[in-house]
């Protein structure tokens, strides 16, 4: 069997270790990736033992704690901290989650390790370059498509049932945990677009009130836009918000089938 | 000092600093009426605070029962505690049906009714008849993810009309020259690393609340008032920067967020004996009442010994006798926030909440253009040209005192959408932009120079955390003159102390230690403002309750603070009046009384 190894500047070496300060009664080890542009240095693992007795539950509450006390060179996005806006979505315990609804305490791995989103361009420590993922959200016009005029002084009506179809899609917050947890989107994440951009795109073909369905499909028949989806389903494991992308890809697929008759 | 940076020079007609529900609304509006227009913003659209808003938008759509714009003028009124101005408030509240009617048609998700309708909710301070009927349902609802499915829907009708985005770049200060006008924003490519001068004849901010200044906010971490920051060091005054609204239910330790909506659906609030308690307080409006009422009940509950849990330090928030299926369908994401941050399955258990730190009603003071204005040569209402601001980063004020729920997600969109329609009737599209003096970036490049290398002994974290307990413990629910004194002496040292700062991280790219370090710099000058002006005034009203002042005095103070501070922390206070006329016959001006819920 062939054997494959990372090229040598990606090699993540050990990193530097900070122990918990003496007297800490109960702690807890964060394995962290890092990594910056500004020398020629290897990927490391930096090891930080925090003291949980003075940290907040969450990872995101040591992630912060580390960066405020102990290592403020320490880079992560952050914004939010209760799940709703996307930004702490990283590789956590070996799951992509947001750090702020993760509890260290539902941690399993001893030394928690933490990377950034997976194959992912990485612009510095837990940082992904996330601008193609934004384009392909883009690429499908997620915003509503109408020909006709809505009423000029009031809302177009919408009963609670049609309303009801959009739970379960609309919540999305573009973390991107789905998409980079696929191993379709690794292997083909430029033509591909991955579980999150779908989701979008059934949100609005569902949409009672949009009225572009048909162009909607016709953009997706493509080999790979679409149909690199092979039902893995670690997009609808992963997702922070319980959301599943796989069974929206799967709507898709059969409206596909059922316009050809 | 110019020639050690190189700086990247972009052209535009209008800048939108801030990519929130606000500057979404402007910075595609202004596209859409062929102004060449660009948004910067430090986080991607979609993560900015907007979108952790949850119960709702206010308009009198009249969906639910009777509605009447007048209704939700006269609330907001008395809800600002006739701090607001009434010219503002009039156009906000008959703006709002236009302005909800519209988000619908962009594609909106909002919960319906029966008859397929917007599904509108009960909200706090929000009545019918001038006060005199029964509870308005006002608020038009998302289920309780409404500013996130608003934000998501502003964020895509702004890719639709192709606006130019620059995400992740942090503004740093305004370009304002030798006449006072502003004429761009130097940014931070936070990426890159690299520094860009953005020339407008016009520059929008929309950067947001600087809820961060205390300890314990709903607020992200992101919540820094950069905008309110950049104002002061560009030598304006902001406006009644006292009123800070606690929100009565942030889940107990974390600090998240639960709506007003819980209680507008019928949750209730309930001390150690699992007494109804707001009944004492406000015996109509009960858990209903304005924000700052509850707040402060709350408060005076576990002062006086009927807190809850082991400490008897909070309130229990009540939904167990709520049907099941309503919770699903109506309030799913409090349901997992409490069941995340406070470990509580809301069908058995009530919520452990605290007031906590949620809204800054003052800010940079403007007129209901969304045009800057300032103190100047005795007007009041001089505009500063080239510079708007709105949303929670600016004092318009359409919140005076004390904000009512969901108001605030209706003030993004209406003065968003007031400030594209402005500048497309006072500013030709690709006018030549002026020369700029040679030295125009000087003062914000030596900032930035400064805090680059800064290497104190006192790391920028640490200055924080003082900040935030001082604002905490000093600027809190009720204040009495001599803990304000206090505070400011505190917050005073605080912010010299920041002379002493220390930057760990020298790199320039993605470089979040020199970001928190800039941002600690907007935080500080307006925390001091806050406590400056919280310590000045004299009287009781809205948010800012003083227990050595318990009155409102109208006489003395129904009356706009303006706040300057400079540099070195030397702070002016002075005064505009509040705006007591409307803008047409629509309305009648509403003279104060007792605010009575």
């Amino acid at each position: 069997m062939a054997e494959f190894t990372l090229p040598k500047n990606s090699k993540i070496h050990a990193g530097r270790r900070f122990s918990a300060p003496a007297g800490a009664k109960r702690t807890r080890e964060f394995k962290v990736y890092r990594w910056s542009p500004d020398d020629n240095e290897n990927p490391r693992t930096d090891t930080y033992e925090v003291d949980l007795d003075s940290c907040g539950p969450m990872v995101l509450d040591a992630l912060i704690k580390i960066k405020n006390e102990i290592d403020p060179t320490l880079t992560f996005r952050r914004s939010c901290r209760e799940g709703i806006c996307g930004s702490c979505a990283m590789n956590i315990d070996g799951v992509n989650t947001l750090a702020c609804t993760l509890a260290i305490a539902d941690c399993k791995k001893n030394e928690v390790p933490i990377y950034p989103l997976p194959h992912m361009p990485v612009i510095k420590d837990l940082v992904p370059d996330l601008t193609h993922f934004y384009a392909q959200y883009a690429s499908i016009q997620p915003w509503i498509r109408t020909e006709s005029a809505p009423p000029p002084d009031r809302e177009r009506l919408q009963s609670k049932e049609d309303r009801a179809k959009l739970d379960g899609l609309y919540e999305c917050i573009l973390c991107a945990c789905c998409t980079t947890s696929c191993p379709s989107y690794w292997w083909n994440g430029d033509r591909y677009l991955g579980p999150a951009v779908l989701l979008q795109a059934y949100r609005w073909i569902v949409d009672s009130r949009d009225e572009d369905t048909g162009a909607r499909l016709d953009d997706l028949e493509d080999p790979f836009k679409l149909y690199r989806c092979h039902t893995i389903m670690n997009c609808a494991r992963t997702c922070p918000k319980g959301l599943n992308p796989a069974k929206a890809i799967a709507e898709i697929k059969q409206l596909m089938l059922a316009r050809q008759g | 000092m110019t020639s050690a940076y190189q700086i990247t020079e972009h052209n535009y007609d209008m800048i939108v600093v801030g990519a929130g529900g606000a500057g979404l609304r402007a910075t595609f509006g202004l596209a859409q009426k062929g102004l060449q227009t660009a948004c910067i913003t430090k986080v991607f659209p979609t993560r900015s605070h907007t979108v952790a808003a949850q119960g709702g938008i206010s308009a009198a759509l009249g969906n639910m029962s009777e509605d009447d714009w007048r209704y939700h003028f006269y609330d907001t009124i008395k809800g600002s505690d006739w701090l607001g101005d009434q010219d503002a408030i009039e156009y906000m509240c008959r703006e709002a049906i236009p302005a909800v009617i519209e988000l619908e048609h962009q594609g909106v998700p909002f919960s319906r009714t029966e008859e397929g309708k917007i599904y509108q909710r009960p909200f706090g301070g929000m009545t019918t008849k001038y006060g005199e009927g029964p509870a308005a349902q006002r608020t038009c609802a998302a289920a309780d993810r409404t500013g996130h499915a608003i934000l998501h829907t502003l964020y895509q009708q702004s890719l639709k009309h192709d606006a130019r985005f620059f995400i992740e770049y942090f503004a740093l200060d305004l370009i304002m020259d030798a006449d006072g006008a502003c004429r761009g924003v130097l940014a931070l490519d936070m990426a890159e690393g690299t520094l860009h001068l953005f020339r407008a004849h016009g520059v929008v901010l929309a950067t947001g609340g600087y809820g961060r200044a205390y300890f314990s906010a709903t607020s992200a971490h992101t919540c820094t008032g950069d905008g309110g920051g950049m104002a002061l060091r560009a030598g304006l005054g902001l406006q009644d920067m006292e009123f800070v609204q606690f929100h009565p239910t942030g889940i107990y330790g974390a600090g998240c967020l639960i709506t007003e909506g819980v209680r507008g659906e019928g949750g209730i609030l309930r001390n150690s004996t699992g007494e109804r308690f707001m009944e004492r307080y406000a015996p109509n409006a009960k858990d209903l009442a304005s924000r700052d009422v509850v707040s402060r009940s709350m408060t005076i509950e576990i002062r006086e010994g009927r807190g809850v849990g082991p400490h008897k330090d909070h309130i229990n928030l009540d939904l167990t006798h709520l049907d099941p299926k309503d919770i699903h369908e109506k309030l799913p994401g409090i349901a997992e926030s409490a069941r995340i941050f406070a470990n509580v399955d809301v069908e058995k258990e009530p919520i452990p909440v605290l007031p906590t730190v949620h809204y800054n009603m003052g800010g940079i003071p403007t007129n209901y253009h969304g045009e800057v204005v300032q103190l100047k040569n005795g007007n009041p209402d001089e505009v500063v040209p080239g510079l708007y601001s709105i949303g929670e980063a600016a004092c318009v004020s359409v919140h005076g005192a004390n904000r009512l729920g969901s108001n605030s997600l209706l003030d993004l969109v209406v003065f968003g959408r007031a400030v594209a329609n402005r500048c497309a009737e006072t500013i030709k599209p690709e006018q030549r932009h002026v020369r700029l003096p040679g030295d125009a970036c000087d003062k914000a490049l030596a900032n930035l120079d400064r805090l680059r290398n800064a290497n104190g002994g006192t790391p920028t974290a640490t200055i924080r955390d003082r900040m935030q307990r001082t604002m905490q413990n000093d600027a809190a629910v009720f204040r009495t003159g001599e803990t304000l004194a206090d505070g400011v002496r505190k917050i005073r040292e605080i912010h010299d102390s920041f002379a002493d700062v220390k930057v760990s991280d020298r790199s320039l790219v993605w470089n979040s230690d020199l970001v928190e370090t800039m941002e600690l710099q907007n935080l500080l000058g307006q925390a001091l403002a806050t406590i400056v002006s919280a310590e000045n005034r004299t009287e009781s009203r809205g948010a800012h309750a003083r227990e050595d002042f318990p009155d409102r005095d109208d006489q003395q103070w129904q009356k706009h603070t303006l706040c300057w501070v400079d540099d070195d922390g030397a702070t002016r206070i002075d005064y505009r009046p509040v705006h007591m006329y409307t803008l047409d016959d629509d309305v009648a001006v509403v003279p104060p009384k007792p605010r009575v819920y």
